[in-house]
């Protein structure tokens, strides 16, 4: 039997499988976590497709939900790869509710859908506030099935630290069992990347402490391009101190953003004046900052969300998980009391660059999910569209890879045999590493200097200067110091090998944003295009390319 | 800031024969978690210690452990309210690898054993029709993030090995709760001795569960609704 290897399981990763499975094919599934413990679970809000089932939804169409994402991305969305996942998402969301994923229901017994920022209907399909989490549970257990039956194998706990590669194509990967560190190369027809974003290259993020876009980096040091990595989303209200996500489903239910003086803000900015708490995220989260830098701001440091007047009984049926969150982290009950909230760092719209069949530049490598960069979200994603590319796009990677698979040889053992010595050198050298610098150090470092020069707001001097330190930590890097030798479960050397990666995607978000001069107007003639990133063998090349603008042309952005 | 204590169970089977307890001293601020605790011990005291973590955000259920002798999410757990000297070790009921690092291959074998999935027909392109108040009856039931803490704290499982416990018994009523025509025979293998039949009422998975769920409640509700059925061939 042909054999696909999926690298991570979240909802992209067992999406593709299942897809895999149903051809056929034999899909192995690869994830430093137990798939269930992947970043995917932690989705709040909802799931976008035009479902027409919420009153104000009746007139919704595929259409005008490409038409919301690709203005929420200013244009900079791939439009071709927009309407295939806008058409495909209705079919996939009934699927899944075939599969058993427990959607809140409208009183006529619909999948309930809720408004969310950017979008003129409200069509975000939710299960309470818990939509990633019930999706994500679904799916494996979906894949329970079709483990009995043979046709998906789990490796949890296995770390991949390499595509492997020759010439043009791609052979299969390298991975270490983290239960006993034992190095392995494993070959296969295709090979899928889905391991999500890069949250944690920055300080303040609401991604899980896994998300440290070493994936990305795989397919990167194998030799693809990424693309648009300099679009990094921040959300609008994560909650202050730990940056725990606050679902946008609490604005979407009718919360409110309050500066110190308890007014709603969102009014004195023209582009979120008229939608004010639904403009789309990174309005919100802009305007939140000017707010604060104006002085609006609480301790100058955040502002409140108000959701007291939706009344208890709704924030428990609607948002519970929000709810439970605030008790437990910051100790306050929003059907009570205020939220503090400030933006973090949310989602990495760039990725590995692929085309709308999920193929990178290597035969035989594929990429699907935030991973990715497929280019359904342009320069900014709009809530509830993430759980619908990793679905549609999880599923169209896990065609491609399996119909390629199917006429690929499988590769003699012996090539693999000989990277296999090559990375268990680069790991004695991370093993037998004594005197350098702390490898906390440059994590550090890395994350408050992304966070201080490439967050929401960016000039030439601040990013010119974050691209040097990164550039200094890269060469730190090589003479770390670790000191557990262990090799069951050593942690310190999970994050060595990681922060190999979380380097250099940090660089290309960089580099990416240099690509862009920082002119408050617009200037479609230069910028409306795609920024690409090749490795090329450690000194980055920068290139630009077309975005495909088939279906409706450039505007200006209010909401 | 408060200085504290932690005594952390370490265990590495290459070098220990038993687990021992090592003490850290340090500083931590006012709203620093368990999980805070353990990362802070880890970058600058001890970078042998082994956790499991994902989302930090008491969701994706890595972190669960001993505190204190009750078991918990460390990352929803805050150290403040546990007084200076605070005791750690690994889950029980089940085999540690490394320090707080337990092999949940059993926990999840159980998991498997009920077939928790819904053999589906993908025909049509319309919903399936569930009323509010049906839906309803799935609260409680689909919110369970596996942590593992329910096994743990389960006196059951710890006698009997075959004993599926509480959090696959909750995942099998989730599964009876929506037949939508698929044969309820497929989720027998569940409800036998070693099924609903073991539990004993303890009430220690309500009692921990970091979700507030309550398998015990979920075994007497499949009881209820299949007494007599399983038996029948």
């Amino acid at each position: 039997m042909a054999e696909v290897i999926i690298i991570g399981g979240g909802i992209a990763g067992l999406s593709a499988a299942l897809e895999i499975a149903a051809s056929g094919v034999k899909a192995l599934i690869f994830s430093k976590v137990h798939p269930l413990r992947s970043h995917s679970v932690a989705a709040q809000g909802g799931i976008n497709a035009a479902l027409r089932n919420h009153p104000d939804g009746k007139n919704d169409s595929w259409e005008a939900h490409m038409i919301d994402t690709i203005k929420g991305g200013d244009f900079l969305n791939d439009q071709e790869a927009v309407a295939l996942m806008c058409r495909e998402g209705a079919k996939r969301v009934m699927e899944l509710e075939k599969m058993g994923c427990p959607f809140s229901r409208t009183p006529e017994g619909r999948i309930a859908q809720r408004p969310f920022g950017g979008g003129v209907f409200p069509r975000a399909a939710y299960a309470a506030d818990r939509t990633g989490h019930a999706m994500l549970n679904t799916l494996y257990e979906q894949c329970m099935r079709a483990r009995e039956e043979g046709r998906i194998d789990f490796y949890d706990e296995w770390h991949v630290l390499s595509v492997i590669a020759s010439g043009s194509k791609c052979l299969g990967i390298a991975a270490r069992n983290m239960r006993d560190s034992e190095i392995k190369p494993f070959p296969a027809g295709a090979v899928i990347i889905a391991t999500g974003g890069a949250g944690r290259i920055y300080s303040h993020s609401t991604n899980a402490l896994i998300n440290t876009g070493m994936g990305i980096a795989l397919g990167y040091f194998a030799g693809v391009s990424l693309k648009d990595m300099e679009f990094v989303q921040f959300h609008p209200t994560t909650l202050y101190g730990t940056n725990i996500l606050i679902s946008e489903g609490a604005r979407g239910e009718g919360g409110w953003l309050l500066n110190k003086d308890g007014k709603r803000f969102l009014s004195d900015y023209p582009d979120s004046a008229s939608s004010m708490e639904m403009a789309p995220r990174d309005i919100v989260a802009r305007n939140i900052i000017k707010e604060i830098r104006r002085g609006g701001g609480v301790e100058d440091e955040y502002v409140y969300l108000d959701l007291r007047h939706l009344g208890e009984e709704k924030i428990q049926e609607r948002l519970p998980g929000i709810r439970e969150l605030s008790i437990k982290f910051a100790g306050i009950d929003p059907a009570k009391e205020l939220i503090p909230v400030q933006p973090g760092q949310h989602y990495t719209m760039g990725g590995i660059d692929v085309n709308i069949k999920c193929e990178t530049g290597l035969n035989g490598l594929f990429a699907a999910g935030e991973a990715s960069c497929v280019s359904v979200h342009g320069a900014n994603r709009l809530g509830g569209n993430s759980l619908l590319e990793a679905l549609v796009f999880g599923a169209v990677a896990g065609k491609s890879a399996s119909e390629y698979a199917e006429g690929a040889e499988k590769y003699p053992e012996a090539f693999l045999k000989e990277s296999e010595a090559g990375l268990k050198e680069k790991t004695s050298f991370l093993m037998n590493s004594r005197t350098g610098k702390s490898q906390w150090d440059i994590w550090e470092e890395m994350r408050k200097t992304m966070m201080e020069t490439a967050g929401i707001f960016r000039n030439r001097d601040g990013l010119t200067k974050g691209l040097n330190i990164i550039s200094r930590l890269i060469g730190e890097y090589d003479g770390i110091s670790l000191s557990d030798r262990g090799g069951v479960m050593n942690m310190e050397l999970y994050w060595a090998e990681e922060l190999r990666g979380s380097l250099r995607v940090a660089e290309a978000v960089l580099i990416g944003a240099l690509a862009r001069e920082d002119f408050p107007g617009r200037d479609d003639e230069r910028f409306l295009k795609h920024s690409v990133i090749e490795y090329n063998s450690g000194s980055p090349e920068l290139s630009l390319k077309d975005v495909d603008v088939s279906y409706c042309s450039p505007a200006e952005r209010r909401y | 800031m408060k200085d504290y204590t932690f005594r952390i169970s370490r265990f590495s089977p290459a070098r220990d024969a038993t687990p021992y307890f090592r003490e850290y001293k340090l500083r931590l601020g006012d709203s620093s978690t368990v999980l805070d605790a353990l990362f802070y011990i880890f970058k600058n005291l001890d970078p042998t210690l082994g956790f499991r973590f994902s989302c930090r955000g008491s969701v994706c259920g890595s972190c669960a452990m001993k505190i204190n002798g009750g078991h918990r999410l460390a990352c929803e757990t805050q150290a403040s309210g546990l007084g200076n000297l605070i005791t750690i070790s690994p889950v029980s009921n089940l085999p540690v690898i490394k320090d707080l690092i337990v092999d949940m291959e059993h926990f999840w074998k159980n998991y498997r054993a009920i077939k928790p999935f819904l053999v589906f027909n993908s025909s049509g392109r319309e919903e399936h029709i569930v009323s509010p108040h049906e839906r309803k009856r799935l609260n409680g039931l689909v919110e369970c993030i596996l942590c593992g803490i329910c096994f743990s704290s389960c006196p059951v499982t710890g006698l009997d090995e075959n004993y599926l416990g509480p959090a696959a018994l909750l995942k099998l009523a989730r599964f009876l709760e929506k037949e939508r025509g698929e044969t309820r025979e497929r989720l027998y293998p569940g409800i036998t001795r070693h099924g609903v039949w073991s539990c004993r009422k303890a009430y220690n998975c309500q009692e921990s569960c970091p979700k507030n769920l309550s398998p015990a409640k979920a075994v007497r509700n499949i009881i209820f609704k299949t007494a007599g059925k399983a038996f029948r061939k």
